[in-house]
């Protein structure tokens, strides 16, 4: 198929990405997933414009992104409310729109959440470096060339007929998860849950914490209550694989939340994120405040079995239409 | 206490498993980690997403939507039985040339000093060995390799730089390493490398893998600076 112009981006905004679902099978040579990190907001873009999931959208963080079309495309745009707006006009989330040539569409600020999800019907089109499109920014690869969108930039898709019969197509209003200033963050405890005392592990478990301006897709480091550590272990542990979600804890005490862009690291992990509240974590900006929630493993695989019924009941919606 | 007698499993989140094979830096444990990687990756089992391989423990991604965690690891205990029929390669020996020293190097004297000794004692007793790889970890391609002649040894810096060229080798405690690509560090700086570690576009996309050996020489600033063509 022909690659064909689909984007010019008039402003960059603060930081906009091409990422998919993530490039596996390489950590053995220390490279990490990358990817989408609110991948439910992702999904759902992608399932709404009639792409197949693979396919790369633009990850846009907090403000500032403007792009003008170079022809007619059917887009959606899900995550957190960025304010995008078309020729001026506010535009509506988790819904397709049509543009035509010409088009402007802006995300003016953050009204809630941090970071949304702009999918293209066919995908944004880059070759794919270890089986995947996601950009890597501390590697210096993946999506366009291993950066964030500078001004200039134009984007590519794939020459394929535009879905005409998904306009129109809304994602369910009760499904749309809400992103506030408040996250309560569900977690399995563990690997190093033991390094901690009672007292720590409780501090963990029922104090708010505030996310600090060190926020980005490494990871979400917090400020609040110390914990406490067992005096008999050491402070950091012999280096171990990493996972999306994961809590470490470092020598002061302050937890940090690991993201997609890192694949080993030698600090105690008190706890991980589940896998359907990682939305929430992609989703936290400065100033935000955090609690977290453990519960047992059994329930998380739970929560993740309903929320993929339910987004497969969503697919079938749209195909039965 | 070295190798576990049984593997411990641990829970990291609800689509991570932590496979810990002993409490030490050491080969006997290294090898056990490698040959379960090598075992696990030669078997596909549906569900198993990613393998990360480290010093003393393996974590598997896996898919609990199609995977249970129980499967998971009645499949690895299969798997760990069958450990001595999997074929183990045979480590492989990389020369890596070395410009000590100078701007290239730029802790080469203070790690002189710190063992009161002369920098070309310093690089003399760098390369006396070949060094095994551990793992590789926190950024692509870069080896944690060792174990550091004893007067080698050296605590990390006290202020990581901002900055580490790609190419840098280093050593912290008794490890040594190369920085394949520029970030920051907080390991002293030795000298520099012409060798690419990684290469995004090649497969595999690093030059070196666990289980292999490094042995460093030295070349001068000429021969350098041929090699970068």
């Amino acid at each position: 198929m022909e690659r064909v112009e689909a984007f010019e981006v008039l402003e960059p905004g603060i930081l906009t990405t091409v990422q998919d679902l993530g490039r596996y099978g390489f950590s053995q040579f220390g490279v990490p997933p990358s990817g989408a990190l609110d991948t439910f907001s992702f999904r759902v873009g992608n399932l709404l414009v009639g792409n197949q999931g693979e396919e790369a959208s633009l990850e846009i963080t907090v403000m500032g992104l403007k792009l003008k079309a170079l022809r007619d495309v059917v887009i959606a745009i899900t995550g957190g409310d960025l304010f995008p707006t078309l020729n001026g006009e506010a535009l509506g989330m988790w819904r397709t729109h049509l543009l035509v040539e010409g088009d402007v569409i802006t995300f003016k600020r953050v009204l809630s959440g941090c970071r949304a999800y702009l999918a293209l019907s066919g995908g944004f089109f880059l070759p794919k470096i270890m089986g995947s499109r996601s950009t890597y920014l501390s590697g210096k690869f993946g999506g366009l060339q291993g950066r964030a969108l500078k001004r200039g930039d134009i984007l590519c898709s794939l020459d394929r007929p535009q879905p005409l019969n998904r306009l129109g197509l809304r994602f369910p209003t009760d499904w749309i998860p809400s992103f506030g200033k408040e996250a309560v963050l569900r977690v399995i405890p563990g690997p190093q849950d033991h390094h901690f005392t009672e007292e720590g592990f409780q501090t963990f478990s029922s104090s708010t914490y505030h996310v600090t301006s060190q926020c980005d897709r490494m990871g979400v480091r917090l400020e609040g209550p110390k914990i406490e550590r067992r005096p008999d272990v050491e402070e950091s542990i012999i280096s171990e694989g990493l996972i999306s979600g994961a809590v470490q804890v470092p020598g002061d005490g302050k937890p940090i939340i690991i993201l997609t862009e890192l694949v080993t690291g030698g600090y105690t992990k008190i706890a991980a994120v589940i896998s359907t509240d990682l939305t929430k974590v992609a989703q936290l900006k400065p100033g935000d405040k955090v609690r977290f929630d453990p519960i047992s493993i059994e329930k998380a695989h739970h929560l993740l079995r309903e929320q993929e019924d339910r987004l497969r009941e969503f697919k079938n919606l749209i195909e039965t239409r | 206490m070295g190798l576990y007698s049984e593997i411990r499993f641990f829970c990291m989140g609800d689509r991570g498993l932590l496979l810990e094979f002993g409490d030490e830096i050491g080969s006997e444990v290294n090898e056990k980690v490698r040959r379960m990687t090598l075992a696990t990756q030669a078997t596909p089992v549906e569900g198993i997403v990613e393998t990360v391989p480290t010093y003393r423990s393996l974590l598997i991604l896996y898919n609990p939507l199609i995977l249970s965690i129980d499967e998971l690891k009645k499949r690895l205990k299969g798997i760990e039985e069958g450990l001595q029929q999997t074929p183990f390669p045979e480590p492989k020996l990389t020369r890596i040339p070395v410009l000590y020293g100078g701007s290239y190097g730029p802790d080469l004297e203070e790690v002189a000093k710190y063992h009161r000794t002369s920098r070309e004692e310093v690089i003399r007793l760098h390369c006396s060995k070949p060094y095994f790889i551990y793992m590789i970890g926190f950024m692509p391609g870069f080896p944690y390799m060792g174990e550091l002649p004893q007067e080698l040894v050296t605590p990390r810096l006290k202020t990581p730089r901002l900055s580490v060229p790609a190419g840098s080798v280093a050593i912290a405690q008794r490890q040594t390493g190369i920085y394949p690509i520029e970030s920051p560090g907080g390991w002293h700086i030795l000298g520099r490398t012409s060798v690419k570690l990684f290469d995004p576009e090649k497969e595999p996309p690093a030059l070196l893998r666990m289980g292999d050996l490094v042995q460093f020489y030295q070349i001068s600033e000429k021969e350098f600076k041929e090699w970068n063509g």
